[in-house]
């Protein structure tokens, strides 16, 4: 068995077992390195925005310079030069986008590439993409088909010069510009990202899904998505990442902000495939991100499920602020790391409403000499009659070089709440190992099939389309995990 | 050429040799029965064939159609037509049961150069295969042995045996466990394979279960070692006198 996982390692040295790894080669208009007013202003003026817009982002920058970097995940995160990234980069062929026959060839094959062809016949019925290289969004597909059922669906920077009453109204609404270091550098920078808007009464007749790609070198990704789901609307949405196999580290911080009325479900599904560097710890993204999402109305709904199998760093907190009466939070999320990656992730549901629940499951997988945490934060206010949570984390481990660790917080202060957690930790037994190979499957196959048995619960909630490349996606994070 | 070739195998497990130069050799369509007391090897045995991890073969070999197994990981020999009917199946939560049986099967006709089976045609087969071992469509659809009875798990095995259709089955103390109608339901499914193409090796504590899977010979293992050859009558023999009596006339 040694003797198969060695061959398999040189096999994956040789080749890279990575396979987004590759760099697109178009030419790219870059703002000069490093962070500075002049250089919020560049981005500002290069997107064309309303001057409301360009003070909001110098307002977080002041905050920013003045906020100390978060250090109490327990991740080993080296300091960061932001002066040494650039925060803006875009082919020279994306700046006015208008159709799908006006984008660059090269990015269309580059998409084309990662599985995501943005040609509309090609695509996969049902679902409409906004792809996002670098810095800018290059292409959103079937928005004439969404207009027709009212649904917005363009890049932000679109949405703040053609909606800017709406964004206007949201954007920093549920994260704060001074949330969290993060957040506030975000707001400062961010350069392109998704705007969806629901109307009311509507049922959003497709998936919507952003893929964010990260192609130029040391380039900070700092994309804003803003989502809102008016009354009774319905919106599923998914995002995908995927960056070149580089030695430097990269920086991604993004910030999505989702707003639900009343009896509004926002369905958010995440695969995020970052670059998670070479065994040793060399690359790999550092990806920092704020997800939140506010239950406004009553008995609305807001749903996370996420598969992490990508980055060095990991750094997220998908979380719901129940503030509708009778309002619904779940998470549900894979975390898989292996080599040096490292995960600090979880949740946090904020119960304000009368009879608001929350459901959080949450599964670790932990390989290689990677440690992987689950970090969560249930708060229960005074005035949530009834609340309800349910945590249940579970997590996996393969080999014995790994760390899984779980740090739940929680916090009632009604004496009505109900609050229940539930946590395990197990190993992939030699036993099951042998049983799936004397079945004739080999090792990885094996490996892969128990651990997508151990997230079943989880996969079930993703988008069918998309479940299956998920699958594919923890078996290959995991190859050459058992040794 | 014989379907398996065991010469003077020894093996051991850490430090301790477990198996003293095992030797047999058995013919397709020949079912050979392994009898033996606890801690005499038998499931030593089985899994120093199918090639368990942690179980070291330091003298002798194994041969599969004349070819050393010896070099082989457990999958592989597995793919080559090796089953192992488990005394205890293992659970794999969430694991679905189909999803399972697909992989595998799918794995083994890869190395037969077959075309692989779609999830649709695997479906109907596996209906039909579990219909026929009294398998209810509800097993099918459970996670693999999660919440099995005793009687399931076994069944459960056969019927993966039937899908695999191995040129080689070895059967670890399938009778364990089971009752007089459990073990009925096993036996017939057991036989219902028995044919031209396929040997098996029985391993067992108890004759009962050679009443229903009737062996062309009978090796008794003690000690490590096959002390004793014969046709079905040594199994009733063992029955009437106990080991001790077979191993101190040997």
């Amino acid at each position: 068995m040694v003797a198969t996982v060695e061959t398999i390692n040189q096999v994956e040295q040789a080749t890279g077992s990575y396979k987004y790894g590759f760099v697109t080669d178009v030419e790219m208009e870059k703002a000069p390195k490093g962070l500075n007013e002049d250089i919020i202003r560049f981005i500002s003026a290069k997107k064309d925005e309303p001057e409301w817009m360009l003070d909001w982002r110098l307002k977080a920058y002041r905050y920013w310079l003045k906020m100390p970097t978060p250090d109490w995940a327990k991740l080993n995160i080296p300091p960061i030069d932001y002066n040494d990234i650039y925060y803006y980069a875009a082919p020279k062929s994306a700046e006015t986008p208008k159709s799908l026959d006006e984008v660059d060839p090269e990015l269309l094959r580059t998409y084309e590439k990662l599985g995501i062809p943005l040609n509309e016949q090609k695509m996969l019925a049902g679902v409409a993409v906004d792809a996002v290289f670098d810095s800018v969004s290059v292409a959103t597909t079937f928005r004439e088909e969404l207009a027709k059922a009212g649904v917005i669906f363009c890049p932000i920077s679109e949405a703040i010069k053609t909606h800017p009453e709406l964004v206007k109204k949201y954007i920093g609404s549920v994260v704060p510009v001074s949330d969290n270091y993060f957040s506030a550098l975000n707001s400062a920078v961010f350069t392109d990202g998704s705007f969806v808007y629901i109307p009311k009464g509507v049922r959003c007749p497709m998936e919507l899904s952003t893929y964010f790609r990260i192609n130029e070198k040391n380039t900070g990704q700092f994309e804003r998505t803003l989502i809102i789901a008016e009354d009774e609307s319905y919106v599923s949405y998914l995002e995908g990442c995927t960056a070149p196999q580089r030695d430097e580290n990269q920086l991604h911080a993004a910030v999505v902000e989702l707003v639900a009325h009343h009896d509004a479900e926002i369905k958010y599904s995440t695969v995020q495939n970052w670059y998670p560097g070479d065994e040793e710890g060399k690359g790999g993204i550092y990806n920092f991100v704020t997800k939140r999402g506010a239950c406004r109305g009553d008995r609305s709904k807001i749903s996370w499920t996420q598969v992490e199998t990508g980055s060095a760093i990991t750094w997220k907190y998908p979380s719901c602020v129940l503030r509708g009466k009778d309002s619904v939070g779940e998470f549900y999320s894979v975390a898989v790391t292996n080599g040096a990656q490292q995960a600090d992730t979880g949740t946090k549901m904020i119960h304000i409403g009368e009879g608001s629940s929350s459901t959080i499951i949450s599964k670790g997988i932990s390989a290689g000499k990677s440690q992987n945490t689950y970090r969560g934060l249930v708060e229960i206010h005074k005035g949530a009659e009834n609340a309800r949570n349910f945590t249940q984390c579970d997590s996996l481990l393969v080999g014995d070089k790994c760390g899984a660790h779980t740090v739940p917080y929680i916090s009632s202060r009604n004496p009505t709440g109900k609050v229940e957690h539930e946590a395990t930790t197990s190993r992939i037994s030699e036993d099951q190992l042998f049983y799936c190979l004397q079945r004739g499957l080999d090792e990885e196959d094996a490996v892969s099939l128990i651990v997508n048995g151990f997230c079943k619960e989880v996969m079930k909630e993703l988008p069918m389309e998309f479940a299956v490349e998920a699958q594919k996606l923890i078996g290959i994070s995991l190859e050459g995990s058992v040794g | 050429m014989a379907l398996l070739e065991i010469r003077d195998l020894h093996a051991r497990i850490g430090d301790a040799e477990i198996l003293h130069g095992i030797n047999l050799t058995m013919d397709r369509g020949e079912v050979h029965a392994i009898m033996g007391p606890n801690g005499s090897g038998k499931s030593t045995l089985s899994y120093v064939l199918s090639g368990r991890d942690g179980y070291e073969v330091t003298q002798g070999d194994i041969l599969m159609d004349g070819e050393s197994v010896l070099e082989m990981e457990a999958d592989e020999r597995a793919r080559l037509g090796m089953f192992l009917a488990f005394q205890y199946p293992v659970e794999l939560p969430g694991v679905s049961g189909m999803a399972f049986l697909r992989a595998a099967v799918n794995a083994r006709r890869k190395e037969q150069g077959l075309d692989e089976v779609d999830q649709l045609g695997f479906v109907k087969l596996a209906r039909s295969v579990a219909k026929n071992l009294g398998v209810g469509d509800e097993m099918l659809k459970r996670a693999v042995n999660v919440g099995f009875s005793g009687g399931e798990k076994k069944r459960y095995e056969i019927l993966q045996m039937a899908l695999l259709e191995p040129s080689l089955a070895v059967l670890d103390e399938t009778d364990s466990g089971l009752d007089v109608d459990a073990l009925k339901i096993v036996s017939d499914g057991v036989n219902a394979q028995r044919g031209d193409n396929c040997g098996m090796l029985v391993i067992t504590h108890y004759q009962r279960l050679l009443d229903h899977i009737v062996p062309d010979y009978v090796h008794i293992l003690a000690g490590g070692q096959i002390v004793k050859t014969g046709d079905k009558t040594l199994a009733l023999e063992v029955e009437k006198n106990g080991y001790a009596g077979i191993h101190n006339a040997a």
